[in-house]
């Protein structure tokens, strides 16, 4: 009889698809009039490599419009990215959206310019982290890892 | 019936988005589920699309969408992307040409990913169109790259067959030649306003009527349209072929047979017969440890491969009961 190691190990040879495995979808999204998703663009790829699913809102989505995609993508998160200070409105209204679906069991966190000060208030409104510049990538990713788990 | 069944039946998008998540991750228990539905599949109509990255696919869907709704049609969509084979991610950017549909109620749109081997795509995929199939949804369109055996599977088994090329690929049908040229049912030049696109027309009727015989027998001619989806343009036309298409599959295979084509459950059954079988062997193999040990016993010269596959798939199928091989 092989170790649990082993095992663990030929499983993996067998290759993604086989057999029963959850794996992590996640939605980024970009809510808002803003139109810079450089930053968006990289977060998605950063998240491929890290072997999630990562579907792609695209630019100037309601809050609305991104939460019906996500249920119907069934992700875990929904990475919102906002560069145009309307986070105040747009990711605590995605919360609620969420909460009316009844499907506030896909977490929520933000990236982007957001001030210091809206932090704890966007905190309190729902969404469970918030990036601002300077995070890295692998810090997100890790973070992502942590605390997101497949439902 | 259960309860995710009925949810399904009755249309609720959470139920059926889980359902296919519950697919596509190969859980088990989707099985009974699945045996619930098939009563109440069979009545949508299946549009397989595919084609080389970056011609148009998406953008053409999304027009497709636009119409059927304008005639009061609820539309399905799975739109495949391919998994990294380095990290097993992916990245699903096809809803991005579709957003404008996220809040219409007739349209689901979903994302898959290809994800792995063993033709679980195709299986997936099948089941998740049977799952739209069940909720009601008149017409399923399914949109992948086309790349692989998998995923021509997957086109193949759509009612209708669609290929989208751009003006210019000269040589890139050929390449889409081997395999999938002989599966399309229509052709598609969508960006027709570019340069070359009567050159790709000429090529591809040459091509098509070379191979004439193979379309259904040389009885259905496939008819090659031009479009310029970003701008709606010939897209009435394409589903006025489309429905023609549709008619002729009623002429000469009937009702029944449009419901349930045979070639088509042959394929399926033996798919799904390939996937269940290596699914249950392999991971059972896996878990006692047997499937290691058997590498080792190569590695180390004790065996040659062919005999410990016997002595490994032999009595997992119980078709030996002999001694297996001392290693």
């Amino acid at each position: 009889m092989k170790s649990k190691k082993a095992i663990a190990k030929s499983r993996s040879v067998l290759g993604e698809g086989m057999g029963k495995k959850r794996h992590l979808r996640v939605m980024v999204a970009k809510p808002g009039l803003d139109g810079h998703d450089r930053g968006a663009r990289i977060i998605a790829r950063a998240f491929r490599d890290a072997g999630f699913e990562v579907v792609y809102s695209g630019l100037h989505q309601t809050p609305e419009e991104i939460v019906e995609a996500a249920i119907q993508e069934d992700v875990d998160m929904i990475g919102l990215s906002s560069l145009a200070g309307a986070h105040n409105y747009l990711f605590p209204r995605t919360i609620e959206l969420l909460r009316e679906k009844g499907a506030d069991d896909i977490v929520v966190c933000g990236g982007g310019i957001i001030p210091d000060e809206d932090v704890p208030k966007l905190k309190r409104a729902g969404i469970i982290e918030i990036f601002t510049p300077g995070t890295t990538l692998d810090n997100i990713v890790q973070w992502v890892k942590e605390n997101v788990k497949p439902r | 019936m259960s309860s995710v069944a009925k949810k399904v039946i009755a249309g609720d998008i959470r139920a059926v988005a889980r359902l296919i998540r519950d697919i596509d991750d190969g859980m088990p228990e989707v099985r009974e589920i699945l045996k619930e539905l098939y009563p109440a599949t069979g009545n949508a109509y299946v549009l397989g699309i595919t084609g080389s990255p970056g011609v148009g696919k998406s953008t053409l869907v999304d027009q497709i969408i636009h119409h059927m709704r304008r005639d009061n049609k609820t539309v399905g969509v799975l739109a495949v992307d391919p998994t990294s084979p380095f990290s097993g991610g992916a990245i699903l950017g096809d809803r991005v040409r579709m957003q404008r549909h996220s809040m219409d109620n007739g349209v689901f749109i979903r994302s898959m990913a290809t994800r792995g081997h063993f033709g679980g795509l195709t299986q997936s995929t099948r089941s998740a169109i049977d799952v739209l199939d069940a909720m009601g949804k008149d017409y399923i369109i399914v949109e992948t790259v086309g790349v692989g055996q998998d995923e021509v599977d997957v086109v193949k088994s759509a009612h209708t067959t669609v290929i989208v090329v751009i003006p210019g690929m000269g040589d890139d049908i050929q390449a889409i030649k081997a395999g999938i040229l002989e599966t399309g049912d229509i052709f598609v030049i969508n960006k027709a306003d570019r340069e070359g696109s009567d050159k790709t027309m000429s090529d591809l009727r040459l091509m098509i009527d070379m191979d004439r015989n193979k379309y259904e027998g040389g009885k259905w001619k496939p008819p090659i349209l031009k479009t310029q989806a970003i701008f709606g343009k010939g897209v009435r036309e394409f589903l006025e072929e489309v429905e023609k298409h549709r008619q002729y599959l009623l002429r000469t295979t009937g009702e029944l047979q449009l419901r349930k084509k045979r070639n088509r459950v042959r394929e399926e059954l033996i798919d799904m017969i390939k996937k269940r079988l290596i699914e249950e062997v392999l991971e059972n193999l896996t878990e006692t440890g047997q499937f290691d040990e058997a590498i080792d016993s190569i590695v180390e010269g004790k065996i040659d491969p062919y005999s410990a596959c016997d002595n490994l798939v032999l009595p997992a199928i119980g078709g030996f009961s002999g001694d297996p091989v001392k290693s």
